[in-house]
């Protein structure tokens, strides 16, 4: 094996252990605190969802697939159930 | 009827109907199928009317061209017991003696075995050569 | 070079070791920096396979001979293009690219999840490098790609004439990267149901990926299925192969997934129907990657016995009882939170279209299976053939084409039952008009299968029609934009929807395509001479006279001898094209063949004619008959072994060729067999898949956080009138 690549494979080395062990000398964070913000991110995308959710809804009536009463009960709905997202979310905080 | 049941129900009737057409399918694929055999294989047991797919190498010399039937033999990979086969239809790129072929044919006048029309398979030679989809003139 | 390759492989085998454990152990320690560790092992992994892949590639473009794999697979007079690729015709080789494209991935994945799903994330990271691990294992342990040669040949064996084709070269990374993308939805699906999080953001992120992944394994499979059919001399794309089956089944069950996970979404219900398609779709890809190397499945691909068989069979075990184990274990977790409310919804429709694909997924795998299946069962090998997988694949696409007309015409959860009639009647109509046009013409009611394809196509494109216009009205009543800045504006604010639309229109047309190709082609074998002329389909073909190219491959694929014919095609006497089939012949690698044998003796390949049309391709491929120039070459070869030095021997044959063997050849052509097939609408495939991945990418592509912000701010106004009287 001649020098050049021992030095290569060395480099590879020293880069590899770098990005790796990095992390590993920094202060750690609790158990505890990964689920509140794993709550957290669950209601906001389930959030996102539901809100999506009403502009399909608004969009469906627009193209003819609902008709006005049966928009409105839904739209109703589902802001019903934004809302009880919204709750979840500020009990969290 | 109220939801619960007309929910099972619906269930039910779904599962019957996935049972039945998956049953349907293993019955006719079972009689749809054509059986692997080598040159002895099929020299032994070939009943007539039956179509088989018949797996073996190109016999060295045996490429003969008579207007647009293409003649050959198959042996078996290791061994000598040939069978003449009669073809006609698309020829894989990489046929030539010595491949190792895979043919749908039926026993047909005297000694010879008629192939289906572009049933041609032939293997590519080497090891792990040919990329994923070189789906050679399989029709 | 070599040694600092493997190096890389055993660093990169140690890294992947090291980050499972790291992962495990911080997931369930709660240590948040050995996760942290653990994520970055995936992008020191990308940097040590970069490294490796980097060296072996460089190998290859070097012509380094002292590589066996290069040594194996490409040579001097292969091309640079393809000395590229040559590198994943390897089985070395392509594992090498499979992993580094999974590290690759992962990085990506790693990248974008840094904040989000600090649960999951562990697990599937060690999922992820578990992966990474099994395959550099191989790669370290089994099938180096870095075996050198001590006495490296002086040439090698070149690059299989088949794989000289640009759709070669991308095909293997695109498919590669369809399977090592649908690797993070299994990771994904695994984590999250070890950290009890199958949730709203589980269903954002997989969803993404899983759209991703399918999105590049279809444009693979589209790539393969074009090569067949303009580089290999049956005029086929699509065969029922095993291998072609094996990238088609996870694309399958990916599609299901990605319509199914929307209902979870919406109500809460499917999951664990959705964690299961996820589960599959991730071992169907692996099962693609090993039946292609396995030989286990007799078919083109018999590569005798791999010493890879057990490995892979292992593997795939292990990840589907690993599965079953998971999903029973959290079923609790799994359960339904809401019913379908209405049979008239599109939830519905969803549902029936998952049942679909999964049924001709089943389809699909138990015809491709069958050899094995029946084996066990009857003791005989039997396979079944292209007529049976049409068959049941047929009328159920038929379905699934009649299911993507009908659910974008359904609201989401219960639809009025009263509009339905204005809602349908437009594209029921362009059904229907479509259908009886099509009674008028000559051939077409003979063929029901196809007819119905047809008519349903139509109604599809009304109901994608319909729904541009009606939203792009709704659109301008609202903002009075003008008519082209509505669409966009539409689509931009509903790319789920539209994206969707579009992709529906882009299958539907290809399967109109495959429809008219497969049903009412006309196919063609005749032996011409030159001046002999044939007629197919209307179309009157004329051997005008032969050609013999020595040495310029004008398709740059490196042939030595290129015999091929020039083709008159008209149509009632009026001049069409003029289509010039070939074939082409490389060198071998054979030292037991004479001079000039050794020039020409490889894999020939057939150098593919086609006139493409909107409406008609006419597709030609010519096999000279190779009895009677055999015999000119083996006479050249003794004649040029016997008087003239071994030194000079290569010259002279080559000048043999070209100034008395090819032209020999357009003097006196022996016959030549010509297949010829006329297919209506192929190109519709090709158009089809485009506009099916442009949908695909305006379905991928997130929207712009502005345009985001604008969205939710309008709706948390409103809703948040609601919470305060609430």
């Amino acid at each position: 094996m001649d020098a050049l690549a021992l030095l290569a494979i060395f480099a590879l080395l020293l880069v590899v252990a770098w990005v790796v062990v990095t992390p590993l000398r920094r202060e750690a964070a609790t158990r505890a605190a990964a689920r509140e913000e794993a709550d957290r991110q669950d209601l906001e995308a389930a959030r996102d969802a539901k809100y999506r959710e009403i502009r399909d809804a608004e969009l469906d009536l627009q193209t003819g697939k609902l008709s006005q009463e049966d928009w409105r009960a839904l739209d109703r709905q589902l802001r019903a159930e934004a809302v009880e997202i919204l709750r979840r979310l500020d009990e969290l905080e | 009827m109220d939801p619960a049941r007309k929910r099972r129900f619906r269930l039910v009737a779904a599962l019957t109907a996935a049972l039945v057409l998956a049953g349907g399918l293993v019955y006719t694929s079972f009689s749809a199928g054509s059986p692997a055999k080598t040159p002895s294989e099929l020299l032994a047991s070939a009943e007539a009317g039956g179509s088989y797919k018949l797996t073996g190498k190109v016999v060295d010399g045996s490429i003969r061209h008579e207007g647009d039937t293409l003649l050959f033999s198959v042996r078996d990979r290791d061994g000598t017991t040939s069978v003449p086969v009669s073809y006609t239809g698309s020829v894989p790129d990489p046929f030539r003696e010595g491949r190792e072929i895979i043919v749908t044919v039926s026993r047909g006048a005297g000694d010879t075995f008629v192939a289906e029309k572009d049933s041609l398979v032939t293997k590519c030679p080497s090891k792990f050569e040919a990329e994923d989809d070189a789906a050679s003139d399989m029709s | 070079m070599a040694t600092v390759g493997r190096a890389a492989l055993l660093i990169a085998l140690l890294i992947c070791a090291y980050g499972v454990i790291a992962a495990i152990y911080g997931a369930l320690s709660g240590r948040r920096e050995w996760v942290e560790s653990a994520r970055r092992s995936v992008y020191a992994l990308a940097i040590a396979l970069t490294v490796a892949f980097g060296i072996l590639e460089f190998a290859f473009l070097r012509s380094d001979f002292s590589f066996a794999v290069v040594a194996g697979h490409s040579s001097t007079s292969t091309p640079t293009f393809y000395k590229a690729s040559a590198m994943w015709s390897s089985q070395e080789g392509s594992l090498l690219l499979w992993v580094w494209l999974l590290s690759l991935w992962s990085s990506l994945v790693v990248f974008l999840t840094r904040r989000r799903m600090r649960e999951v994330v562990p697990w599937a990271t060690a999922v992820l490098l578990g992966y990474g691990a099994f395959f550099t294992a191989l790669l370290v342990f089994a099938v180096s790609p870095f075996e050198t040669l001590a006495q490296p040949p002086a040439d090698g064996a070149g690059l299989n004439p088949l794989l000289r084709h640009p759709a070669m070269m991308i095909h293997p990374p695109m498919l590669y990267s369809g399977y090592t993308l649908f690797a993070i939805p299994f990771a994904f699906a695994v984590g999250a149901l070890i950290a009890k999080r199958v949730d709203a953001e589980w269903i954002r992120s997989t969803r993404r990926f899983a759209l991703g992944a399918w999105l590049v394994l279809g444009i693979g499979i589209i790539l393969g299925a074009r090569w067949s059919y303009n580089e290999l001399g049956w005029g086929g794309y699509w065969a029922w192969d095993a291998v072609e089956n094996a990238s088609l089944m996870p694309w399958l069950t990916g599609t299901a997934f990605i319509h199914s996970v929307m209902i979870q979404e919406k109500r809460g219900m499917l999951k664990v129907w959705n964690v299961s398609l996820v589960l599959a779709t991730g071992i169907l890809c692996v099962l693609g990657t090993f039946l292609v190397r396995s030989g286990i499945l007799d078919s083109i691909h018999a590569f005798g016995a791999s010493t890879l068989g057990v490995p892979f069979v292992a593997l795939i075990a292990g990840m589907s009882l690993g599965s079953i184990a998971l999903v029973v274990w959290r079923r609790g977790l799994l359960r339904s939170e809401h019913r379908l409310d209405s049979l008239l919804s599109r939830e519905a429709m969803f549902l029936l279209n998952n049942l679909v694909l999964v049924a001709m997924c089943f389809v699909v795998f138990w015809g491709t299976f069958f050899p094995l299946i029946s084996e066990a069962v009857t003791g005989e090998e039997t396979s079944v053939g292209p007529p049976w997988f049409s068959r049941y694949t047929v009328p159920l696409a038929l379905v699934l084409v009649l299911l993507s007309g009908i659910g974008p015409l359904i609201a989401w959860r219960r639809a009025t039952a009263t509009n339905l009639r204005r809602t349908f009647a437009i594209p029921v109509t362009c059904g229907v008009v479509a259908f009886l046009a099509l009674l008028f013409v000559p051939g077409v009611p003979q063929k029901p299968l196809a007819l119905a394809m047809f008519a349903l196509a139509a109604f599809v494109a009304g109901t994608v029609g319909q729904e541009i216009w009606r939203g792009t009205r709704a659109r301008r009543a609202m903002t009075g934009e003008p008519l082209p800045l509505a669409v966009t504006s539409l689509v931009r604010r509903n790319r789920r929807r539209y994206g969707g639309y579009l992709v529906h229109l882009g299958i539907v047309v290809l399967f109109v395509g495959v429809a008219a190709s497969s049903t009412f082609q006309t196919a063609h074998d005749s032996r011409m001479s030159p001046g002999d002329t044939v007629r197919v389909d209307g179309y009157d073909v004329r051997y005008v006279r032969a050609t013999a190219e020595v040495g310029d491959d004008p398709s740059g694929t490196g042939a030595m001898l290129s015999l091929g014919a020039v083709l008159d095609v008209s149509k009632d006497g009026r001049h069409v094209t003029t289509l010039r089939p070939a074939r082409s012949f490389y060198p071998s690698n054979s030292t037991a063949s004479g001079p000039v044998e050794w020039l020409v003796g490889g894999e020939p390949t057939s150098e593919v004619a086609v006139r493409s049309g909107p409406l008609k391709d006419f597709w030609t491929a010519v096999n000279p008959d190779m009895t009677r120039f055999q015999e000119i070459i083996d006479q050249g070869d003794k004649a040029v072994a016997a008087d003239i030095p071994e030194m000079q021997q290569p010259m002279v044959a080559f000048r043999l060729l070209r100034d008395v063997i090819a032209p020999n050849y357009v003097e006196n052509p022996p016959p030549a067999m010509f297949r010829m097939i006329s297919s209506p609408l192929v190109a519709w495939i090709w158009i089809g898949s485009l506009i099916a991945i442009g949908g695909g990418l305006i379905a991928l592509w997130p929207a712009p956080d502005a345009a985001r912000r604008r969205a939710t701010a309008t709706l948390r106004a409103r809703v948040a009138q609601d919470l305060g009287r609430a």
